[in-house]
């Protein structure tokens, strides 16, 4: 009798502190909403598609920072999707055993590297060779909608490209392990039938896909809350453009810039409906990357171990 | 040219692409590295770590108050995310086939991808409005929320390590389950879970959105964990988008400073890592 | 075109091997079509083959049987080089193969494959349609045309003896059909890239009896067409569908003659106590 009501107790208290971690996912959402509420009543739907962000008229359109989020997130999911596979499948495919600890490492060491860290080099460093690469685009390139505009370094472009170098690590170490679960049999089976090295890694990519769209899915949402490092290279200007040169803004980012000098009741619940349309979307992306990572394990009956990074640099 | 001579090509050329992705990643790893090296070890005296920041236009200062609050600030986050993540990973571990884990993992899951400035806007709502003033103990809440996910997926691994000889030993023994996990099971995984707490907290002591505005920021020195608070990161933001050449070479500093604290860190949690398995393996 | 009648049921169309003998009348074995001469293999630094040295003729099923662990498998995967996928291994000395050494440092591994097929033990589909299955060998080999594939796909279906069962829906996922269907599948998928040389790794291991049959009658069939060499735990299916039998042992070819006589009378007491099961 004893030891089962002590089982019970042990079941019980820690299953309270499970429930901790639950109840907290659930009181975000409702907090936020609680927040935005006098936003949200004001203004509905129009919030979404109004173009005019003026916290002195009392206008609030947040379209420009969910373009502004969106559209650097596609592109670095553009510049980082092919890197990070790349970089999954020269690790788990093409390296010699020894250099795939260290090269793991490596890569990892990019996602351990603070957000403030990637902004203050973004300022200095990138910004500048940003501006000279801007400089260098050829006249006739410069009539296109991507290329309009003067070149000042800090930009869209930038910010896609710091984002991109954020996400890098993310993706590839899901796209690692997911290949790492791909069964030996089928590569076998590619090699067998006269395939070359990179067919057969096509298979095992094909085999993976799921799992791989989960990975960049993963990527995606990392992009679309990221905060710092954009806010400091991205120029913060609402508007909607095409141009990888145009100073534009994104959701974190007015939040992070305008959350404090929020004067009035209405305009912090505008910055807290945008972090709750924030929350809500990066919930979506990221339960949507699970199904895919999800669908992949009932192929192949394995766990697909999904960690934070940071656990990766003490269990990997 | 003969169409199978053509897919040796192909492969070579894509298994050549594969490893300029690998130099194309690790490139601007090197360089971030050797910036933040250049610029902020230069930087580096013994009054950035023993003085208080100095008013706009006088040069030199330092950023001791914020060293502090950083340390101050994750303090707190491991008070309070330890315990709850511990325990949630504790029952994950135990009970990982029920609903309620895969639901509660699922739940750590979103969490983990929350991001960390929407984590500030909830702890705002928490802590920061109802006492109408920004304070340390805001910025170590939402430090804390982030810490959560990354403590509890660490502890059900590292709980899951150890090898089930020993659990079932103890339980033989006549253990009932908590003491045999409290007795037997969590010291076993200690070392790790130890490790793995100073990685978490590592990993928040760079974050920054999230801080801006729950411990917002102190040019003052204080201790005070209901007063507004500096720290590493929002002074390195604060000095960096600022005009003064003085302030940037802090703010190379503090990058220096936080990207050193994360590096050791994370080769310290690795080292003892591998010592564990090792044990567990021998 | 060969076309097969599918006996269902009664799997009485394989023959004893005392009948196979009468029927393959002469007892020396055809033409060498696979020379192997001092082969040896190496994981890392453990030998694990030990100067292998035997003749494998064409058109013939040649079995490899012995205890697990003995090589048999690393041997038959030596045969189109499938071990060179394996970090740290290596092999040496000569196999060859219609004249030529493929351990040869100018061998094209690419083409080898092609031309020596291979069956695995746990069958191993694509998670694509039948269609893109057997498609696969010949679409990365260049083949293109729609009709073209239609009908190797067709005819390979055919001779693995699976037309019949998955004609009306070739455009499912092979995952979702049987084991034994998946192994033929396989099967049909080697076939497909017309290889000459046919390996199989324990091919029936992983399913029922009645998937073995079915399995062992496409083999005996098969030999008109191709050489066939395959690695078997089990005895009987070596006495059911071999012509000639080789006993690996430790890494070392202990016996190889016609099955019938390694079955009968074998000349190796360690060959009689495996055969005879006193140990394996």
């Amino acid at each position: 009798m004893t030891r089962s009501r002590d089982d019970g107790m042990f079941r019980f208290t820690t299953a309270a502190f499970a429930a901790v971690v639950l109840l907290i996912v659930i009181a975000i959402g409702v907090e936020l909403w609680r927040q935005s509420f006098l936003s949200i009543e004001k203004f509905g739907l129009h919030f979404w598609t109004g173009t005019i962000w003026n916290p002195v008229s009392g206008q609030f359109g947040a379209l420009p920072f969910i373009w502004g989020t969106l559209y650097s997130s596609i592109l670095a999911l553009i510049i980082a999707t092919p890197i990070s596979l790349g970089i999954a499948v020269f690790i788990s495919e093409l390296s010699p055993q020894m250099l795939r600890q260290p090269l793991t490492y490596l890569t990892e060491l990019l996602a351990a590297i603070p957000s403030i860290v990637y902004g203050l080099w973004g300022i200095f460093v990138l910004t500048p060779i940003v501006r000279k690469l801007e400089l260098a685009v050829p006249d006739p390139l410069k009539k296109l909608p991507l290329f309009s505009g003067p070149p000042l370094g800090v930009g869209m472009g930038t910010a896609a490209l710091i984002l991109a170098i954020m996400v890098v690590p993310f993706t590839s170490s899901v796209a690692r392990e997911i290949l790492k679960n791909v069964p030996m049999a089928q590569r076998e089976a590619a090699y067998a039938l006269g395939s070359t090295r990179w067919e057969a890694i096509k298979v095992a990519l094909g085999y993976g896909k799921s799992g791989i769209i989960g990975a960049v899915m993963l990527g995606f949402g990392r992009a679309l809350g990221e905060t710092m490092a954009v806010t400091m290279v991205i120029g913060n200007n609402p508007q909607v453009s095409a141009s990888l040169f145009a100073p534009q803004y994104t959701m974190a980012a007015v939040i992070a810039n305008e959350f404090t000098e929020a004067a009035d009741e209405l305009y912090l619940h505008a910055l807290i409906e945008i972090g709750l349309l924030l929350f809500i979307i990066t919930i979506a992306v990221n339960a949507l990357s699970r199904l895919f990572i999800w669908s992949m394990q009932k192929r192949t009956g394995r766990t697909v171990i999904l960690r934070p990074a940071a656990i990766e640099e003490v269990a990997a | 040219m003969r169409y199978a001579t053509r897919r040796k090509i192909v492969s070579r050329v894509a298994e050549a692409l594969c490893a300029v992705a690998v130099l194309l990643a690790l490139l601007p790893l090197v360089l971030i590295l050797f910036y933040v090296l250049k610029e902020g070890a230069g930087a580096l005296n013994l009054a950035f770590f023993t003085q208080m920041p100095k008013p706009v236009g006088e040069t030199g200062g330092g950023m001791a108050n914020a060293i502090v609050g950083t340390l101050i600030l994750i303090g707190l986050a491991g008070v309070f995310a330890v315990p709850i993540g511990c325990l949630c990973g504790i029952h994950l571990a135990e009970y990982p086939e029920t609903r309620f884990s895969s639901v509660v993992r699922f739940a750590a899951d979103v969490l983990n991808g929350v991001p960390s400035i929407v984590v500030g806007i909830f702890a705002y709502g928490l802590v920061v409005l109802p006492f109408k003033r920004f304070s340390a103990i805001a910025g170590g809440v939402a430090l804390g929320l982030l810490m959560i996910p990354i403590v509890v997926r660490m502890t059900e691994e590292l709980l899951r390590l150890v090898p089930s000889g020993l659990r079932e030993g103890a339980l033989a023994l006549g253990a009932t389950r908590g003491r045999a996990v409290f007795t037997v099971i969590v010291p076993a995984a200690l070392p790790g879970i130890l490790t793995g707490i100073l990685v978490a907290l590592a990993r928040v002591a760079g974050e920054t959105a999230p801080l801006l505005f729950t411990s917002f920021n102190n040019r003052f020195w204080s201790l005070d964990v209901t007063q507004p608070m500096a720290s590493l990161t929002v002074q390195v933001f604060t000095y960096a988008i600022s005009p003064y050449d003085d302030w940037h070479r802090q703010a190379w500093a503090g990058a220096f400073l936080l990207v050193m604290i994360i590096l050791a860190l994370s080769i310290m949690a690795r080292l003892a890592v591998r010592r564990l398995e090792r044990m567990n393996r021998g | 075109m060969t076309t097969f009648l599918i006996d269902t049921g009664t799997p009485r169309r394989i023959k004893a091997p005392v009948m196979q003998t009468q029927i393959n009348g002469m007892a020396s074995p055809a033409e060498a079509r696979i020379r192997v001469r001092h082969f040896d293999f190496f994981y890392a630094d453990a030998k694990v083959l030990h100067g292998i040295t035997m003749d494998i003729p064409d058109r013939q099923v040649t079995a490899l049987i012995g205890p697990s662990g003995c090589g048999k498998s690393t041997f038959v995967r030596s045969m189109n080089r499938m071990n060179d996928i394996i970090p740290d291994a290596h092999g040496e000395g000569v196999i060859e193969i219609d004249g030529r050494n493929i351990y040869d440092g100018g061998t094209d591994v690419v083409e080898l494959r092609r031309r020596v097929g291979m069956v695995f033990q746990k069958s191993n589909p694509f998670p694509k349609s039948i269609f893109e299955n057997i498609a696969y060998g010949l679409k990365i080999g260049g083949v293109r045309n729609r009709r073209q594939l239609s009908e190797t796909v067709e005819k390979s279906l055919r001779r693995a003896a699976l037309w019949d069962e998955v004609k009306d829906r070739l455009n499912d996922s092979a995952m979702a059909l049987s084991g034994g269907q998946q192994q033929r599948l396989c099967i049909a998928r080697a076939l497909a890239v017309d290889p000459e040389i046919l390996l199989m790794d324990e091919p029936a291991s992983a399913l029922d009896p009645i998937a073995t049959t079915k399995i062992e009658e496409l083999i005996w069939e098969l030999k008109e067409n191709y050489t066939i060499v395959i690695v078997t735990h089990n005895m009987q299916q070596a006495a059911r569908v071999s012509d000639r039998t080789a006993f690996f042992m430790l890494g070392r070819l202990v016996e190889y003659g016609e099955t019938n006589t390694i079955f009968m009378n074998p000349r190796e007491k360690m060959t009689e106590d495996y055969v005879t099961g006193r140990f394996g």
